[in-house]
C-alpha cells in the first residue's frame, strides 16, 4: 500500500479534532488546553507539508514555517497570562475560571 | 516572479506600516530607557504616532498598488479603513490615560501594545495573502491577549485575559485549518490567483471546507453567533479602556479582512457564502437584541450591543454588491464615533475613587451631570437607531443595500430585531432620567474624556447635515473592491 496525499490529511483531521475535544471536554487544567491549541496548530503544520509536496510547491512549507514561529510566542504569551491568573486565583484549574458568568 | 527574486519589493506602499512599527520600537526604547514613569508621554507619543500614520496614508492618496510578491495590497478600500482604525485606536490612547494613571496600571507597555495591535490591523487591511492575513490576525490578538490581563493585580482582568487567549487561540487554529485546505485545493495563497484557480473548476468540496473555516475564525473575530461567548467576559473582565479599545479598532479590521477575502478570494463561490453570512447576521441581530434586556453591567449590555451590530454590519456583506460594501463602511465609522462616546461616559463613572459599572449606577444622572446624561441619551438613542441621529444612517444604508439585493427577509428581521434592541437602550436613558437620583460621580470629568465625548456628540448629532464627506469616501473605498 502506497501512502498518499489522502492519508496525511486524514491522520491531520484526526489530529486537529483531538485538539479541538481537547479544549472543550477537558475539565482539568488550562495548561491541557494550550496542549490542544499546540496540537492543533501541529495538524495544520502537517497539512500544509503534504498539500506542498503533492502541489510540488514550496509556499506550503514557507506558511508552515511562518505557523511554528508564532505558535511559539503564543505559547510564550498564554503560560505568561497564565502564571498571572494562577497569581490571583491560586488554581489553574479550568473549572474555577467562573469569575464571570455569561 | 523573476524579476520579485532578483530585484527588491517596492517599499513605498507598505510605508505607513514601517512608520508604525519603527514609531512603536522607539516608544518601547523610550520608555524603558527612563528611569522615572514615562506612561503619560509614551501615551502622548503613541497618539502622535497614530497622527503621523494617518498623514502618511493621508499623502498616498487614492494608488493602487499590489507588492512584496503580491502579498500587500494598498487601495482606496484599504486607506479608508486603516484611516478608521488609527482615529479607534487614537481616540482608546487618548481615553486610557486618566484612567490607567487613577487604577495603579500605569506601565508605558500600554500604549506601545496598543500601537503594536494597530499595526497588526493595518496589516490584517492591507493583506492579499494567506500568510499576510494570517500574521496580521496574530499580531493584532497576541497584542490584544496582554492588554486585556493588564491590570495584573485584579482577577477578573487576567480570567478575561485567560479566556480571550483559549478561545483566539481556538480560532487562529480553525482560521489556519481553513487556510491549509484554501491552499491545498486551489495551489495558491494569492487572494486573485484564489479566484482565478475557483472560476476555472466547479467548486470541490474540500475548498468550501476551508471556506466555511475560515468564515468560523472571522465570525469569532467580530464576535457574531454562534462564536461570540468569549465576548461578554472579555469585555465585562477587561480594564475599560481596553474594552474601549477592542470593541472598536479590531472589530474594524476584521470586518475589513472578510469584506477583502470574500470580495477578492471567493467571488465565485459567493452563493456559498452568503448562506452562512446571511445565518450569521440573522442569528447576531437577534441575540445581540434579546440577550442585552436582562443586563446589569454597562460593559456586559455594551458587549451585547456590539454582538448586534456586527449582525447590522454583516448585513451589508450578505447582500454582496458595491453598495453593500458602502454601508458597512459607513456603519463602522459611525459604530467607532458612537462606541467612543459610550466608553467616555462609562470611563467617567467613579464614585470614592473607585470604578462603578452597574447600570443602576447611572441613576438621576440628568440631574447632577445633566450636559453628560443628554450626550449620553443621545448616543443611546443612537446606538438604537432612532432618527435623525448617526446611528439611524448607518443602519439605513445597510438595510438598503439588502433591499436592493432582493433580501426582503433579512432586511425585515434586521428593522424588528432593532426595535427589540431599542428597548434596552431607553432603558438607560429612563435610569438616567427618570429614577431616583444616585450619589453623584466624582467630578470633573477629566479634560480629554470631556473632548472625545464632546466630538463623538456633536458627529452623532449632526451628522445628518453634512454627511457627504463619509458617503463618499466610503462610495470610492468599496468601488475599489467591487465595481
Amino acid at each position: 500500500m502506497t501512502i498518499g496525499l489522502s492519508h496525511y490529511l486524514t491522520v491531520a483531521a484526526i489530529l486537529f479534532t483531538i485538539g479541538v475535544f481537547g479544549i472543550f471536554l477537558n475539565r482539568k487544567n488550562v495548561i491541557i488546553i494550550l496542549m490542544s491549541v499546540e496540537l492543533m496548530l501541529l495538524a495544520v503544520n502537517i497539512n500544509l507539508v503534504a498539500f506542498s509536496v503533492f502541489l510540488h510547491d514550496l509556499t506550503g512549507q514557507v506558511f508552515a514555517i511562518f505557523v511554528l514561529t508564532v505558535a511559539a510566542a503564543e505559547a510564550a504569551i498564554g503560560l505568561a497570562i497564565l502564571v498571572t491568573y494562577f497569581r490571583n486565583r491560586g488554581s489553574i484549574a479550568v473549572e474555577d475560571v467562573n469569575l464571570m458568568k455569561g | 516572479m523573476e524579476n520579485a527574486v532578483s530585484t527588491l519589493p517596492a517599499f513605498a506602499p507598505a510605508l505607513p506600516e514601517i512608520v508604525m512599527a519603527a514609531g512603536s520600537m522607539l516608544l518601547l526604547m523610550y520608555g524603558v530607557f527612563r528611569k522615572t514613569s514615562s506612561t503619560a508621554e509614551v501615551s502622548w507619543g503613541a497618539v502622535l504616532l497614530f497622527i503621523v500614520t494617518a498623514v502618511v496614508i493621508v499623502e498616498q492618496g487614492d494608488m493602487r498598488a499590489v507588492t512584496f510578491g503580491g502579498m500587500f495590497v494598498v487601495d482606496p478600500f484599504t486607506h479608508f479603513v486603516k484611516l478608521l482604525i488609527l482615529l479607534a485606536a487614537a481616540a482608546s490612547v487618548i481615553m486610557s490615560v486618566t484612567f490607567i494613571r487613577r487604577e495603579g496600571m500605569d506601565r508605558f507597555e500600554f500604549p506601545v501594545l496598543i500601537s503594536l495591535a494597530a499595526l497588526g490591523m493595518l496589516m490584517m487591511v492591507s493583506a492579499n495573502s494567506l500568510i499576510a492575513l494570517y500574521l496580521g490576525i496574530e499580531l493584532q490578538s497576541l497584542s490584544i491577549y496582554v492588554i486585556a490581563a493588564f491590570n495584573r493585580d485584579s482577577a477578573k482582568s487576567s480570567e478575561a485575559g485567560l479566556k480571550y487567549f483559549v478561545l483566539g487561540a481556538l480560532s487562529s487554529g480553525l482560521l489556519l485549518y481553513g487556510c491549509s485546505l484554501v491552499y491545498g485545493f486551489t495551489g495558491s495563497i494569492e487572494f486573485e490567483t484564489i479566484a482565478r484557480l475557483i472560476g476555472r473548476e466547479p467548486s470541490s468540496i474540500g475548498l468550501i471546507f476551508g471556506l466555511v473555516f475560515i468564515l468560523a475564525a472571522f465570525a469569532f473575530k467580530v464576535s457574531a453567533v454562534p462564536f461570540h461567548m468569549w465576548t461578554p467576559d472579555v469585555y465585562e473582565g477587561a480594564p475599560t479602556p481596553v474594552t474601549a479599545f477592542i470593541i472598536g479598532a479590531p472589530k474594524v479590521a476584521a470586518m475589513a479582512l472578510i469584506i477583502r477575502v470574500l470580495f477578492t478570494a471567493f467571488p465565485t463561490v459567493s452563493a456559498e457564502w452568503k448562506q452562512v453570512v446571511v445565518f450569521v447576521s440573522i442569528a447576531s441581530m437577534v441575540l445581540g437584541a434579546f440577550a442585552a434586556i436582562g443586563q446589569t453591567n454597562i460593559k456586559r449590555l455594551m458587549a451585547y450591543s456590539t454582538i448586534g451590530h456586527m449582525g447590522f454590519a454583516l448585513v451589508g456583506i450578505a447582500a454582496g454588491t458595491s453598495e453593500g460594501i458602502r454601508g458597512v463602511l459607513i456603519y463602522l465609522a459611525i459604530y467607532v464615533v458612537m462606541n467612543a462616546g459610550v466608553f467616555c461616559c462609562i470611563l467617567a463613572m467613579r464614585r470614592q475613587g473607585t470604578q462603578v459599572e452597574s447600570i443602576s449606577d447611572l441613576a438621576g444622572l440628568s440631574r447632577t451631570q445633566p450636559m453628560v446624561a443628554f450626550i449620553f441619551a443621545m448616543l443611546m438613542f443612537s446606538l438604537a437607531g432612532i432618527p435623525p441621529l448617526a446611528g439611524f444612517f448607518a443602519k439605513f444604508y445597510v438595510f438598503m443595500a439588502a433591499v436592493k439585493a432582493g433580501l426582503y427577509a433579512l432586511a425585515v428581521i434586521g428593522v424588528l430585531s432593532s426595535v427589540v434592541g431599542a428597548f434596552y437602550y431607553l432603558r438607560i436613558v429612563k435610569i438616567m432620567y427618570f429614577d431616583e437620583a444616585a450619589a453623584p460621580f466624582e467630578r470633573p470629568m477629566p479634560g480629554e474624556l470631556t473632548v472625545v465625548l464632546g466630538l463623538s456628540g456633536l458627529f452623532t448629532l449632526f451628522f445628518f447635515v453634512y454627511p457627504a464627506p463619509l458617503i463618499m469616501a466610503a462610495q470610492t473605498a468599496a468601488a475599489a473592491l467591487v465595481p
